[in-house]
């Protein structure tokens, strides 16, 4: 009962306060009455030449004041962007304008193919550094220092041998999802409790039996631990790397959208961008739910 | 009365933890004989679960060997079942899946339906089958260390090894799962070597109680037949003539004589009022309360 009462006072008060950034928004983009219209008719009277000008810079043809244009976007103008974002997504007008739906498969696409390439490497390997302290110190000094390197500094590696800029993507993907699945794999497999590994002994479980139904089971929350960190991280990535590379993905549209200084659709895909990592987040923490067992 | 001496034997057992020091314990020599049910009793540190280590194939001793059925004991073996101090059930799986894994190791080529069969019959037995789709966490000590029993006794181990297994449970419940015990081991007739702090439930569980002196240099100092009847029960067994007699001795050899034993041993001194040169090797059989001069031997400190 109470529990249910804080959270809904909690989605009022998200709601109030989503509507106080709101006005503070509205407020801040109003357009100013009195200089804006001194301005105004200062536009309201050109020179031909001047409204020649304007009109080849298709402005000026309109009944908004050109400053307002580059300003930043009202409120009404953002939900006009997210109205004609978001009524057709998937729209593709060659390479350089493309539905956000279309972006965001890229994206999507790339972290979840490199990110699935590192858990195919990180599974493994983990769990073999996990199980043997040799191999925990031989491995250890290499994801020390290859853990803390900014996955965006392998890009122009990455490009040089790979070649292919899509490539070099999904492997900045994979080489900065692959240290948070490894540590935690094998920090989950060496801290199995021995006394369920001396239960798996004593009943002669075959190694392979043990590492499924046993070992696997036991380590599963911290290893989805590591999953969600990675996931998080792969997406914070993933636009940082599709900026720098160009081409597609939810990277390169906002970077596009800031080349032609439409600044509302660069806050529209900011928060298309928010949205995902969100979802993206609340799925690894269903799949961790699943796995953890109470002690 | 037949007994089979060769079922397990343990010679010359002993074992040290960090090398050059002295030995947890050493020179231990023991036999069990098939449907005995053994108790061992000991201070902290005297290394009765490394002794049971030993026997379950967890450990290795630094010295000596263990053999049943004239095969060395070198490994684990589903031919000996374990409970675990901790409960050491698998916290993701049910009670009734953690006793299927245990069935399907024994029993590889077994239908599921089978197994589960097989599974049942056990929870049955401890009395848990209404809890069977529980996981461990949902079920109060005691359950789950029944549980535990119910999942060493499933892959039917021609030896069951308990450490301590009611150490953490309250007397109450602890008195019912002894009982359960009793009644199961004594209808299986189940080979049976348990670790224990109580006495009383020494008394009521066992055959044969072995004593352990003090580590470092712990030894079995004596093994002590349980002069009781069989059909002794945890309700009346203070009234038996003998239950005294067999309490004091064990209290006594606690409080008294496990210390006088390893200072005897640790110092060397070849002869002393406790143990003489031939008991350093085999430790001496005591019947309280029967054979009158072993049953109350004189307590000399100092």
């Amino acid at each position: 009962m109470d529990k249910v009462s804080i959270k809904i006072k909690g989605a009022v008060l998200s709601i109030i306060i989503f509507f106080m950034m709101l006005s503070v928004w509205h407020l801040a983009t109003m357009p100013k009455s009195g200089t804006g219209k001194s301005e105004a008719t200062v536009i309201a009277n050109p020179t031909s030449s001047q409204s020649e000008y304007d009109l080849l810079m298709g402005k000026g043809s309109k009944d908004v004041p050109a400053e307002m244009k580059s300003g930043f976007p009202t409120l009404s103008q953002m939900g006009e962007t997210f109205y004609k974002q978001l009524s057709d997504p998937f729209y593709d007008k060659g390479p350089n304008d493309k539905g956000i739906g279309i972006q965001l498969a890229y994206s999507l696409g790339r972290v979840s193919l490199g990110f699935l390439l590192a858990l195919l490497v990180a599974l493994p390997v983990g769990f073999l550094i996990g199980m043997s302290p040799l191999l925990s110190a031989a491995f250890n000094p290499f994801i020390q220092i290859l853990k803390p390197i900014s996955p965006l500094a392998w890009m122009p590696i990455a490009l040089y041998t790979i070649k292919d800029s899509s490539i070099s993507g999904v492997f900045v993907i994979f080489i900065c999802s692959i240290w948070p699945m490894l540590i935690n794999t094998a920090f989950g497999v060496a801290s199995v409790r021995k006394e369920l590994l001396n239960v798996a002994k004593t009943l002669e479980v075959s190694p392979l039996r043990k590492a499924f139904k046993v070992i696997l089971p036991a380590a599963a929350p911290t290893i989805l631990t590591g999953m969600r960190i990675s996931m998080g991280i792969a997406w914070l990535v993933i636009v940082a790397a599709e900026m720098l590379v160009g081409g597609t993905g939810i990277g390169y549209f906002l970077w596009n959208e800031w080349n032609n200084l439409a600044i509302s659709s660069v806050i529209f895909a900011i928060v298309v961008i928010g949205f995902v990592g969100m979802l993206l987040d609340m799925f690894f923490a269903k799949l961790q739910k699943m796995v953890t067992y109470a002690d | 009365m037949q007994i089979n001496h060769e079922f397990l034997k343990v010679e010359g057992l002993s074992k040290t933890y960090v090398p050059g020091s002295a030995p947890v314990f050493e020179n231990v020599n023991f036999d069990i004989a098939q449907g005995e049910f053994v108790c061992i009793i000991g201070h902290s540190g005297c290394g009765k679960t490394t002794i049971l280590n030993v026997l379950a194939g967890l450990e290795e001793a630094s010295s000596g060997y263990a053999y049943m059925l004239g095969r060395e004991i070198k490994g684990p073996s589903l031919e000996r079942g374990v409970v675990f101090q901790g409960h050491a059930l698998m916290p993701w799986m049910t009670v009734l899946q953690n006793i299927n894994f245990a069935v399907k190791s024994k029993f590889a080529d077994w239908p599921k339906a089978k197994i589960e069969e097989h599974s049942e019959k056990y929870l049955d037995l401890v009395g848990l089958s209404a809890a069977k789709h529980k996981r461990p966490a949902e079920l109060s000590g005691g359950m789950k260390q029944r549980v535990g029993i119910a999942r060493a006794f499933a892959i039917e181990p021609k030896m069951l090894l308990l450490d301590e297994p009611f150490g953490a449970l309250d007397a109450l419940t602890r008195g019912v799962i002894q009982d359960e015990l009793l009644k199961i081991c004594s209808s299986t007739k189940q080979t049976v070597f348990m670790i224990t702090h109580d006495v009383d439930e020494a008394i009521l569980l066992s055959d044969k109680i072995m004593l352990m002196s003090n580590g470092p240099n712990a030894r079995i100092a004596e093994i002590v037949e349980n002069t009781l009847p069989k059909n002794r029960e945890r309700a009346t067994m203070h009234h038996d003539p003998m239950y005294y007699p067999m309490r004091n001795h064990l209290v006594d050899f606690l409080v008294h004589r496990s210390k006088l034993v390893q200072q005897a041993a640790s110092s060397g001194s070849p002869v002393s009022n406790v143990t003489d040169i031939t008991q350093r090797l085999k430790p001496k059989l005591v019947r309280p309360g029967k054979d009158h001069p072993l049953s109350n031997p004189s307590i000399q400190i100092n």
